[in-house]
């Protein structure tokens, strides 16, 4: 009898998308609070430990540190002088501006442990401006995007879940495919065309079709390209992301609106 | 008659242990650990519980509560619903048609009957999974996670016994 019920829930599931979400957003929100208080102590721990480990490392990691730091400030004189270049070419040629971003930063008090499943729930919801289908971002690049909002709780979808997929762009030969997850650590890329140059260590960035995230997000680097097809490493390393900033970036259609995509 | 309601109130407390532990270990199992490659093993703490407590008491670990404990799990899980519920409801009644065998054993033979338990669950989700995407998933992930879960069965069923005398023993 249960058994019957489980099966038709699937079915509800799939075709009652909505209303599900809607259910489990609510559920998900109930449970936040509890979820919030029992992940602090085992976050406080990962920190100890990881403190411990960071203490033995110290002087390696100072020198380390210490020439990045010289090569990064190369890198900020040359970025300095491309802003002042970009802003006056783009006086000259009356570039409409990007529209604004802002961020909002939530803790991750969730990862679900399932084989199946990718995602990851937040602490911040409709009421502190959270919207379906916002990008969300950690350090290095981007992770997922919002697919169910609560009020107070809100879950990303990792771009390494199988139903992830993300409009990408490889950023040298500037080849679009779009970024598909499989439930592994590494996505891949689809609807490359068979010949197209792909090289190993190449940066994938998003490309802004569709209309859900903005362009030049950076995502993630090429690990192999071969005839098996071509598997991308996200930026972000989606086992350990303790806070993640969503990102509203007041571009239309960030309301899944399907029928802005087509048109 | 005060005394018979408090009694009353007591005995219904201690009898939604099964139910309560296993909800906290739903939620155990959602904590974020910051492991490489931790998440998508995770054990299956749910299971362990719902097996133990069909063995040891099937009249607090019904048909229903499984179903309601899988249910929870799949709305928290984000992943599509009716999956865990289905997996519990169905160890839950595979346990309970082997009862007699699993009650006269001993602690070895009940970690091995979990394993048997476990591996169907594996199949199933897979099955469950891949019905629902449409395609053959990599049975792997699974496979691994019912290998970490059949190793952490000795220390949760350590903590069911310590729950299952303090609660239901008293």
């Amino acid at each position: 009898m249960l058994v019957f019920a489980s099966i038709a829930l699937m079915m509800v599931g799939k075709i009652e998308s909505v209303s599900v979400d809607s259910a489990r957003a609510r559920v998900t929100d109930a449970f936040a609070p509890i979820l919030d208080a029992i992940s602090r102590p085992a976050a406080t721990a990962a920190r100890v430990i990881e403190s411990a480990v960071e203490v033995e490392n110290a002087f390696d990691e100072n020198q380390r540190l210490k020439a990045e730091n010289a090569r990064l400030l190369q890198w900020k004189q040359a970025a300095l002088r491309l802003e002042t270049e970009n802003a006056s070419l783009r006086t000259l040629l009356r570039v409409t501006p990007e529209p604004s971003v802002s961020f909002i930063t939530a803790r991750v008090i969730a990862t679900p442990g399932s084989s199946f499943v990718r995602t990851l729930v937040v602490t911040a919801g409709r009421r502190d401006g959270v919207r379906k289908g916002q990008a969300a971002l950690a350090g290095a690049g981007l992770v997922g995007r919002v697919i169910e909002v609560g009020e107070w709780s809100s879950r990303v979808l990792l771009l390494t879940d199988i139903n992830a997929r993300v409009p990408v762009v490889l950023e040298s030969s500037r080849q679009r495919a779009v970024l598909a997850g499989d439930n592994s650590d590494q996505a891949k890329l689809l609807y490359l065309p068979p010949e197209s140059p792909v090289q190993v260590g190449e940066r994938v960035v998003t490309s802004g079709h569709g209309g859900l995230f903005p362009p030049g997000l950076p995502v993630g680097v090429v690990t192999s390209a071969s005839e098996r097809g071509v598997r991308v490493l996200p930026n972000a390393d989606l086992s350990r992301v303790e806070h993640l900033r969503l990102v509203d970036f007041g571009l239309p259609g960030t309301e899944l609106d399907l029928a802005a995509e087509w048109k | 008659m005060t005394a018979t309601f408090w009694q009353r109130l007591d005995k219904a407390g201690r009898n939604l242990a099964p139910f309560a532990v296993t909800v906290m270990l739903v939620l155990i199992g959602l904590i974020p650990i910051p492991v490489p490659a931790y998440t998508p093993v995770a054990p299956q703490l749910t299971l362990i519980s719902v097996y133990y407590w069909t063995i040891h008491r099937p009249d607090l670990m019904r048909p229903g509560v499984a179903f309601l404990l899988g249910l929870l799990q799949d709305l928290l899980i984000g992943g599509p619903l009716g999956v865990n519920a289905l997996m519990l409801v169905v160890a839950q009644w595979a346990v309970l048609n082997q009862r007699r065998v699993f009650l006269a054993s001993t602690f070895a033979l009940l970690w091995i009957g979990f394993a048997m338990v476990m591996a169907g669950a594996v199949f199933l989700e897979w099955l469950a999974f891949s019905a629902l995407s449409a395609t053959m998933l990599p049975v792997k992930p699974a496979l691994f996670q019912g290998l970490l879960t059949v190793a952490m069965f000795p220390a949760v069923g350590w903590l069911l016994i310590r729950m299952h005398r303090a609660f239901l023993n008293a």
